[in-house]
């Protein structure tokens, strides 16, 4: 049984079309990344299944339910936005109240979902402050407060991170996760942090305008891009790319990029390669090995360009077949700008896409 | 310790002797009171205060003297004799026409004209740039250019049609029909106002309210209304001043007996019969004016007020 289930959904905004005939299943208690660049339409396709935008076209269901030309309020769904959206006369309580006392709940019910709220999110001390005194962490844990004293099954959360610092949105969240996990309800949450989306989802749909280029666990989507915009747009620093044609000797197949031939025998599908089809391979920086030659692996050498320690992991960025490519290795092991390293792949973990379709082979 | 007042002060990087470290300046940089531009800028505002304080003086001085003193001469000079029989003559006892019962009359009329045509005008244009900023209806912008070219189409051109649709109405000549004149009228620019202002909130808030299950009417009154303080008495400012200071709707949409103060006021200044009474004619000038210059003062402290209190911010 799915919870939200939207079928051949189309929106656009006069002349602009944003959303065209997208289609999207959620299961019950799964936690959904939407995770695209600015003006994809993340935003676009939340409100729509909260009922804030009138679709142009197609279908919304809710617990299978459909909700398409259903009020928001009707449609079982809790939100909370990027700016907080608290209202500023309020004090923390009768924003948590206010929605339930415009569905005239009886008091002695709100007070009860009010302290629930309040303890699970702990923001009991806070109850009778206003927006305005709280710290934007603080407003943030009001905001999804907000939505949970609503009771419903699936929340929904457009960046709701974005406007505090990396340390509170760390700490945020590793809260919302437990959140998720203790209430076991639908969450579909936009950002367009990568880390966010990698540490929370169970899937993720990664998008661009207005179209899902891939829905999948966020191992898959790491390991296994099904085209050159989502390996490029996961991954920091982002995968390395080397345009080139495939060749094949003495029964092995190899990519060749400039003056170096990159041997991808080991990749899974490289009996697919067609001799001189022009491809991308793509190589994320943890998947090379620097100085740790190991049989049957052929070597390639290359100069250190810059160094970026990061403590627990070092960033060589070096250059390979006439262009940069950066490296991950562990924090300990140091590498001057200059000096020769010798480089071995892991074809097997790589990533190969069609120069034209830019579709993983 | 000496290095901390040295990297609070970059002139004793220049001092060798560690003694001399806090001779240099330290604290708040002085800053010269006559300096030329605070010459001119300070000029500049005196001399137009006084240019409009001054009438304002001499109105008040020739309104406390009377009569014998006036034909004396001097405008500028203080009253001898201080007399407020100028003030009860313009209240109470001035003629207009027929009647002599002063302008108490006319500021009856206005008051009874300036409160319902405020309130009903700022009511209905909160609520009309409310759903226009954020009910985004079919037709909206449509109906939007119209109420924005009405506020360009001149008075004039609208003042014959306007008599006869409120003669049909059955209003004309009353106080209904002036107050209807005065609401349409205001209504333009104060939609564009509370639009403009609605438009400028967090449109986040709107949705919140939304998902929340809060209607119209609830959003309007529980969310937009308590973040609105400043706009609403800035509307309020604009229609008591305009409306207590309208003549020419006055003249035409009224009978004589409910003509507004301004009107009234120009009936005695204007009076051709007897002699002209400067110091009555100064003092109902006065009173007319005392309104709006009420509230200037009082609103306008209200509203700095407001906004200092973080009424416009979340
Ligand atoms: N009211 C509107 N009228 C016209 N175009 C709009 C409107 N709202 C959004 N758009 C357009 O729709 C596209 C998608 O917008 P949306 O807000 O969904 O982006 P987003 O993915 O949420 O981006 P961000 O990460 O910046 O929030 C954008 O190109 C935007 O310009
Ligand atoms: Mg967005």
């Amino acid at each position: 049984m799915t919870s939200v289930s939207v079928r051949d959904l189309s929106l656009n905004f006069g002349a602009v079309t944003v959303l065209d005939k997208l289609n999207l299943d959620i299961d019950h208690g799964e936690f959904l990344v939407l995770l695209g660049s600015s003006g994809c339409g993340k935003s676009t396709l939340l409100n729509c299944i909260a009922g804030l935008l009138d679709v142009s076209d197609g279908q919304i269901f809710i617990k299978d339910r459909n909700v398409t030309w259903e009020e928001p309020k009707d449609r079982g769904i809790g939100m909370v936005f990027q700016s907080y959206a608290l209202y500023p006369q309020m004090t923390v309580e009768k924003n948590l109240s206010f929605g339930l006392q415009v569905a005239k709940i009886p008091q002695p019910e709100i007070d009860k979902r009010v302290k629930r709220a309040s303890e699970i999110l702990q923001i009991q001390p806070l109850l009778k402050r206003k927006p305005s005194e709280l710290s934007g962490g603080q407003r943030q844990r009001v905001a999804i407060g907000r939505a949970l004293v609503r009771d419903v099954d699936v929340f929904l959360f457009d960046e709701p991170l974005s406007n505090l610092d990396a340390k509170l949105r760390s700490e945020l969240r590793v809260e919302i996760k437990r959140l998720h996990q203790s209430l076991k309800n639908t969450m579909i949450y936009v950002t367009h942090d990568q880390i966010e989306a990698l540490t929370l989802a169970d899937r993720i749909a990664v998008m661009k305008s207005g179209v899902i280029q891939q829905l999948a666990d966020p191992m898959t989507i790491y390991n296994a891009p099904e085209n050159l915009f989502v390996a490029g747009f996961i991954g920091s620093p982002s995968m390395n790319f080397f345009r080139g044609a495939v060749e094949a000797k003495d029964g092995r197949s190899f990519v060749r990029v400039n003056d170096v031939a990159f041997d991808v025998t080991t990749y899974p599908a490289h009996t697919g390669l067609q001799p001189g089809q022009k491809v991308v391979l793509g190589l994320r920086p943890e998947h090379v090995k620097v100085d740790e030659a190991r049989e049957g692996h052929e070597v390639h050498q290359a100069v250190v360009d810059i160094e970026e320690p990061m403590g627990a992991d070092n960033l060589l960025w070096l250059r390979l077949a006439g262009q940069s490519m950066s490296v991950r290795i562990a924090g300990q092991r140091r590498y001057p700008p200059g000096s020769t390293v010798r480089l071995t792949f892991d074809m097997a973990v790589a990533s190969i896409f069609d120069a034209v379709s830019e579709n993983r082979l | 310790m000496d290095n901390m007042v040295a990297s609070n002060n970059t002139l004793t990087a220049y001092d060798k002797g560690p003694g001399r470290i806090t001779a240099g300046p330290s604290g708040r940089k002085p800053r010269r009171r006559l300096s030329r531009r605070n010459i001119i800028v300070y000029g500049t505002l005196i001399v137009v205060a006084l240019y409009y304080l001054l009438p304002l003086y001499v109105m008040i001085m020739t309104s406390l003297k009377g009569m014998p003193e006036i034909r004396v001469g001097n405008i500028f000079a203080p009253p001898l004799e201080i007399t407020f029989e100028p003030w009860v003559k313009a209240w109470a006892e001035a003629c207009t026409g027929l009647n002599c019962d002063g302008l108490s009359r006319g500021f009856w009329n206005s008051v009874r004209i300036t409160i319902p045509s405020t309130i009903i005008s700022i009511a209905v244009a909160s609520v009309n740039g409310y759903a226009l900023a954020n009910w985004r209806f079919k037709g909206a912008e449509l109906f939007f250019t119209i109420l924005i070219v009405g506020a360009f189409i001149p008075y004039q051109v609208m003042i014959y049609p306007i008599v006869i649709v409120l003669r049909e109405m059955g209003v004309y000549g009353t106080l209904t029909g002036l107050v209807i004149v005065h609401t349409i009228f205001g209504m333009p620019i104060l939609t564009l106002l509370f639009r403009n202002y609605f438009a400028g909130l967090p449109e986040e808030l709107f949705k919140a309210a939304r998902v929340d299950g809060a209607g119209f009417w609830t959003i309007y009154f529980k969310i937009m209304l308590p973040m609105s303080l400043p706009i609403f008495v800035v509307a309020m400012i604009l229609q008591v001043t305009g409306i207590w200071n309208d003549f020419l709707f006055g003249v035409v949409f009224t009978r004589p007996e409910y003509y507004p103060m301004t009107v009234q006021l120009n009936n005695i200044v204007n009076s051709v019969q007897g002699v002209k009474e400067y110091n009555v004619n100064m003092a109902a000038t006065i009173l007319t004016g005392a309104v709006p210059l009420v509230v200037y003062f009082v609103s306008g402290r209200l509203f700095v007020r407001g906004i200092a209190a973080g009424a416009v911010k979340g």
